[in-house]
């Protein structure tokens, strides 16, 4: 790119010194653990909603919240192998 | 009425301007040029006008309705942003560029007949490229040459048609076509060429990250979304749009997952939201297709929003790829601020836009029984959120810390992105606004208590899931590649053929010119053995035999004179 102006202040590990709240790995699992928290709190209320859809799957308990975690984790695992037929060199239109 | 000319001319003619002036008077000048013509907009009332007599027909340059004000206000809002996002650029080519551009894409909306609506849509490809070209790199040249063939033939196919459809109906009324005849074949082509239908897509994901930081931006909004309005136009209610627009939504979501360069990552979440617009097409109901219009408003913004916090970081970090970024939030907190909001927006969480437009596509599709359509919606839901929603800020602001260290993006890239964040959470927050502006009336409520808790179960789940993949290391690492996809056909497979003919040729060439040089040589040597030297007529014959073969002639004239 012609016009990006790159500004790095070479700083690997950040020598300012300035600690992030991020960088704790506490904190990281704290938003984990929240997580969890909110799909089991999701999970609970889905008894008291009252689903007016037509397709009869969706009255399921728990439909939303299986079919979605099940969607990604098929998407990623199929995506994941079909980088053995699709992924090529970076420069591979190029030679 | 003001005047009786499109909207988008005021863009076109303006941005010729543009190279006459420097500086702020120039940036002014810029930023006013989208707000005359929204000024304009207003003061329109509905009807055809700007009729021009030509050929025995009549073009019809400016017709008015709630279909084509709404992508009217959402194109020039999006012009302004664009402009304001790319003020730091010193390179007047992107500027005009841009501007006729974002012009053409207004013309083609206003645009009441096909010939019209040709001479624009040819606009915006010609308009373009340049904003492909400006990053002046080599790879960016070629793909803006694939980009440009492409673009270009998908507005041949449309004159085509428009030609056919003339000779058929005696009609080139730019109005409801559906699917019946030749014409409507080739028109519905050169409409799905440029709304990136699957097999016809790649030119979307090939030449976007190729443009520059500021180009992309304003790719982003015009070329497919004025597709999807000439499709919501002329084949609303048309049956096979509800699978394509399905495998669009489905299929590139898969490519998202795995693609490093982060920008070509949103270009294939922009295939994947187009794919929604185009199932609500195909359904053709008025909350169908309220949904694509008011999908298209919501998604041009939030798409403009993610595309300028990626280019911001190309523009301080000098790279895009996921496998070289993250950690950029303690260097640009503002930028990884307002990407999150483009995220929250484009994964359709309440209180963000995309929850108050898309709902109403599933909603429709729910009514409509689609059941396996309504599925792999939900699905490609999920998957929006886990490739846009999570992946394009985790692994540019988050993940494990590259320890690259920027300044912020500049102040005009900022306000670009806070005014578009602005309007993402304002539409997210008054629903009701929009779709005071759809083309039907709206009898939907998107703040229901199913439609929030189903909602956020999906999200949440999916969030959980990528949690879970990453924590135990089965989610693939950003890596250094290119994914091959359909352009691979004509990248590769095209080149291989063409160096396979090319050699057929060459060989058949060889081969000819072998066996003509071997036939002249005989021909020489036919010609050198009765002329050479040792040849019977070149030798030089003696007066004697001269005089006597005279003889014998005159001999024979006197015979033949006495008889």
């Amino acid at each position: 790119m012609n016009d990006s102006h790159t500004a790095h202040h070479p700083a690997p590990g950040d020598k300012s010194g300035k600690a992030y709240w991020l960088d704790n790995p506490r904190n990281v699992n704290r938003i984990v653990w929240a997580l969890y928290a909110v799909c089991a709190l999701l999970l609970a209320i889905d008894v008291f909603v009252h689903k007016h859809g037509p397709f009869k799957i969706e009255h399921l308990f728990g439909f939303y919240g299986i079919y979605g975690f099940v969607a990604c984790v098929a998407l990623v695992i199929a995506a994941k192998g079909l980088r053995v037929i699709l992924m090529r060199p970076e420069d591979y239109y190029d030679r | 009425m003001i005047g009786e000319f499109s909207p988008g001319l005021i863009l076109i003619v303006g941005a010729l301007l543009v190279p006459l002036l420097r500086g702020h008077l120039r940036s002014a000048y810029m930023l006013a040029l989208p707000g005359l013509a929204f000024w304009y907009l207003l003061g329109l009332d509905h009807g055809s006008f700007g009729q021009i007599q030509t050929a025995g027909t009549t073009l019809v340059t400016l017709r008015v309705d709630k279909l084509s004000l709404i992508f009217g206000y959402i194109f020039l809002v999006a012009a302004f942003l664009g402009v304001l996002y790319a003020l730091h650029v010193d390179d007047t080519l992107q500027h005009v560029a841009g501007l006729i551009y974002a012009g053409s894409a207004v013309g083609a909306v206003f645009a009441g007949d096909l010939i019209t609506l040709f001479i624009f849509w040819e606009g915006t490809a010609i308009a373009s490229v340049f904003l492909i070209w400006a990053s002046r790199t080599e790879t960016a040249y070629r793909a803006g040459l694939r980009y440009l063939v492409i673009q270009v033939g998908s507005g041949v196919l449309l004159l085509a048609g428009a030609i056919v459809h003339y000779r058929q109906t005696g009609s080139i009324a730019f109005d409801h076509i559906g699917l019946s005849s030749l014409a409507s074949w080739l028109i519905f082509l050169s409409f799905g060429i440029k709304c990136a239908f699957p097999l016809m897509h790649n030119w979307l994901q090939d030449a976007y990250p190729e443009a520059t930081v500021t180009g992309t931006v304003m790719l982003s909004a015009f070329t497919t979304k004025l597709a999807v309005y000439a499709l919501a136009r002329s084949y609303s209610g048309t049956e096979i749009l509800v699978p394509i627009g399905a495998a669009m939504t489905a299929f590139p979501i898969f490519y998202a997952v795995i693609e490093n360069d982060l920008r070509r990552v949103l270009a294939y979440s922009l295939n994947n939201q187009l794919g929604f617009m185009v199932v609500g097409i195909g359904i053709g109901t008025e909350m169908a297709i309220n949904g694509t219009v008011a999908h298209a408003f919501s998604h041009i913004l939030y798409k403009a929003l993610l595309f300028m916090s990626m280019g911001a970081v190309l523009f301080r970090v000098g790279t895009i790829k996921g496998s070289e970024l993250g950690g950029l939030y303690k260097s640009m907190p503002w930028t990884a601020s307002f990407c999150i909001v483009g995220a929250a927006s484009i994964s359709s969480f309440p209180l963000f836009s995309g929850f108050i437009s898309k709902a109403l596509i599933i909603s429709a599709a729910m009514d409509g029984g689609y059941f396996w359509t309504w599925l792999v919606l939900l699905f490609a839901s999920a998957g929006v959120f886990h490739h846009s929603g999570i992946k394009i800020p985790y692994f540019a602001f988050f993940a494990h810390d590259s320890g690259k260290r920027c300044d912020e993006a500049p102040g005009n890239m900022l306000c670009a992105m806070a005014i578009t964040a602005a309007l993402c959470v304002l539409i997210g927050l008054f629903p009701w606004q929009l779709y005071a502006l759809l083309p039907y009336a709206v009898n939907y409520a998107p703040y229901t208590v199913e439609h929030v808790v189903t909602q956020m179960q999906l999200l949440m789940f999916s969030a959980l899931a990528f949690t879970v993949l990453m924590r135990t290391g089965i989610y693939p690492p950003e890596l250094r590649s290119t994914n091959v996809d359909f352009d691979w056909f004509y990248r590769k497979g095209g080149k291989g053929l063409a160096v396979a003919t090319g050699g057929a040729l060459q060989t058949a060439w060889d081969g000819f010119v072998t066996a003509s040089r071997r036939a002249t040589r005989q021909v020489i040597a036919g010609i050198y053995r009765h002329h050479g030297p040792e040849g019977m007529l070149a030798r030089t014959w003696p007066t004697g035999d001269m005089t006597f073969w005279t003889t014998v002639i005159l001999a024979a004239c006197l015979i033949l004179a006495y008889f």
